[in-house]
């Protein structure tokens, strides 16, 4: 029985915020669009009977993503900054990470809350803040005309460039914490160990150090990478206006053509991109796991 | 003697209670009320008034179609409003509780009735154009002394844009103002719904979307005060926000505000109040306080908007109601047109040009 209450707990915590809301989304998705209060037609009742709505079934909203090419671009394009920008914050986070671990004990408490501490004030006021620092005149322009390393301000601001630079910053943390606690529980004799068994100190970290932190790089990786691709506020606020992601996309079909279920169909497609790597990703991580066992 | 001091209490206590349970809640646009107005109204009536604000017709029509939104007093702008009076958003207004509606101008009024057939769902709060904004010295720097600073050839024709695009351009982040825009420009009817002749705005704009920094429907307000840009696309009430900014910096921007010469859009906010409001009693005070004419005259000197109150106007300030960017000549006014909401189809295809113009995909 207890076993039973401890396993149904996080099955109702899935089923409440996860399954519940899917399928509402997924229900809308199926409708039609129309003036009215909500803006869509259910297409079937519960009353009606299953079956009933089964042969109603149609999937003209998704067959609708298929006939633009807006849609695949935008998923491609989305997915296309996720990666590149994983890159970046994995090649800046995970020196970082290292240094964190590699540091005396009495100084990481401080170092993991230097990397925390950005958190304490609002997302948007730091984006905001980085709109202040990348423009024209601002304080990046202003610091590097006053230096006389350039004579004309260099335009980032709005361009894509700006898009990698807020989404590096917004998401470090995320790839630091998770490699620097594998990092950290890294039994250091191993290293020693490989180094005198012949290794030079790059080939150490190589083949020790890199394949001991996969865990924390790849979980490092799927927590920047997923939130990335259905991002809406860095591009709007940093990108220009050719700066192509689903979550713009999203928000147009909801918001200006006010066609929810074709806006469901996106979110629809949207979460079947995100799902897969997760389950991959957790596949991977049983696996390791039984390996280790 | 206990007892009736303590049923006093009781009666004192529940008394206040229900004071404090009788709420209004505004959703206005951001910077849009002169904020002594708010205390003067819950002075008056004794009710508590809540003041939240929005920046997108977007963002409250997405409320009012979830329904449940908790306000009772809203202010979509005139397209909006149809599509959401159509939708069952609205609940109609009881005239009787508003005796102060005889103060409307009905020159608005005839045009707020294309939208809210009979002006029976909403008041107008303020209305007024969309043009452009121009940092005069610099666009005549660029363009030389007789830039055309009151004409769509300003920012709709690639010979000008390319020269001013070194300075810096922003237009509205809206089609539903710069289709007809364009529309204006090559001489077709701003109103169009028809997809064909909305689809011969795409070479118009692509043509001169290079030189065009940023589509954003705010940022150009600081963008033009501070001299960061140039030339704007904009609302009539922004443009002359950003050249009062100006003016207050002091840093020799100046901006000039102009409905194009060859003819603008009109817009209107209207005051309506949703279908499920909890308070719709507090909702009509709340209008009819908006209503009185000195109330809206205070509200139209501190926004430097017009409005459809005819009674405010000799409330209103010099500045305000003889600036023809606020209240615009008789000639102008001939010259302004209004547009009717897109159906679904046409709004679809709108959308999908407008991203195509931004993005080139």
């Amino acid at each position: 029985m207890r076993r039973f209450v401890l396993i149904a707990i996080p099955y109702l915590w899935l089923l409440a915020l996860f399954l519940v809301p899917f399928f509402i989304v997924l229900k809308i998705s199926l409708s039609d669009a129309a003036i009215a209060r909500p803006p869509y037609i259910p297409q079937f009742d519960w009353a009606e009977g299953i079956w009933a709505f089964v042969r109603e079934l149609d999937f003209e909203n998704f067959i609708f993503l298929t006939e633009d090419a807006l849609y695949w671009k935008a998923y491609l394009s989305s997915v296309k900054i996720a990666l590149i920008s994983t890159a970046l914050t994995l090649l800046v986070g995970y020196p970082i990470a290292y240094g964190m671990a590699r540091a005396p004990e009495e100084w990481r408490p401080t170092l993991m809350m230097l990397v925390i501490l950005p958190f304490w004030t609002s997302f948007l006021i730091r984006v905001y803040a980085w709109m202040g620092i990348l423009s024209n005149e601002g304080y990046l322009n202003q610091f590097l005309m006053w230096t006389g390393i350039i004579s004309e301000p260099l335009i980032i601001l709005n361009t894509p460039a700006a898009v990698y630079i807020g989404i590096v910053y917004t998401y470090l943390p995320f790839m630091i914490l998770p490699i620097y606690a594998a990092l950290d529980r890294l039994d250091g004799s191993l290293i020693e160990a490989a180094e005198d068994l012949g290794c030079s100190r790059a080939q150490a970290f190589w083949l020790v150090t890199i394949p001991l932190s996969r865990p924390g790089i790849i979980a490092g990786c799927f927590l920047v990478m997923i939130p990335v691709i259905g991002e809406f506020v860095i591009p709007s606020l940093l990108g220009g206006s050719g700066t192509l992601m689903i979550g713009k996309v999203l928000w147009e079909e909801f918001f200006s053509n006010r066609d929810w279920p074709v806006a469901s169909a996106v979110a629809v497609v949207l979460l079947l991109i995100l799902v897969i790597p997760i389950v991959l990703f957790q596949r991977n991580q049983q696996k390791q796991a039984e390996a280790e066992q | 003697m206990t007892l009736k001091t303590l049923t006093m209490t009781a009666a004192i206590a529940l008394g206040t209670s229900a004071a404090f349970a009788e709420e209004v809640r505004v959703y206005n646009w951001s910077d849009y009320i002169d904020e002594d107005l708010l205390t003067k109204f819950q002075e008056e009536t004794g009710l508590t008034l809540v003041y939240d604000v929005f920046d997108s017709n977007e963002v409250l029509e997405t409320k009012m179609l979830a329904g449940g939104s908790g306000y009772d007093v809203v202010v979509p702008s005139g397209t909006f409003l149809q599509r959401q009076i159509q939708a069952g958003a609205f609940q109609p207004l009881d005239m009787s509780k508003l005796p102060n509606a005889e103060n409307l101008w009905d020159v608005i009024k005839d045009r707020t009735a294309g939208y809210d057939p009979d002006n029976a769902y909403s008041i107008n709060y303020m209305w007024g154009t969309t043009g452009i904004g121009a940092n005069v010295g610099k666009v005549r720097e660029v363009l030389g002394e007789d830039a055309p600073i009151d004409s769509l050839e300003l920012v709709l024709n690639p010979e000008n844009m390319e020269k001013l695009a070194s300075c810096g351009v922003h237009f509205l982040d809206a089609p539903a103002e710069m289709i007809p825009m364009a529309l204006k420009y090559i001489g077709e009817d701003p109103d169009s719904h028809d997809p064909d002749v909305i689809a011969k705005t795409e070479p118009v704009l692509t043509a001169v979307r290079p030189y065009i920094q940023k589509f954003h429907s705010s940022e150009y307000i600081n963008a033009l005060a501070n001299g960061d840009i140039c030339v704007a696309v904009g609302w009539s009430g922004d443009i002359l926000q950003a050249r009062d900014r100006a003016v207050e910096a002091d840093n020799g921007v100046e901006i000039e505000y102009h409905a194009a010469k060859e003819g603008a859009q009109m817009w209107f906010d209207q005051m309506a109040i949703p279908v499920d409001a909890p308070n719709p009693d507090g909702a009509h005070k709340f209008l009819n306080f908006i209503l009185d004419a000195q109330n809206m005259a205070a509200a139209s000197n501190y926004v430097y908007y017009a409005n459809g109150n005819k009674a405010s106007q000799e409330h209103l300030e010099e500045d305000v109601i003889g600036d023809p960017a606020i209240y615009p000549g008789e000639e102008t006014m001939q010259n302004l047109f209004i547009t009717t909401p897109y159906p679904a189809k046409t709004q679809r295809a709108v959308t999908r040009l407008w991203t195509k113009i931004k993005s080139g995909t």
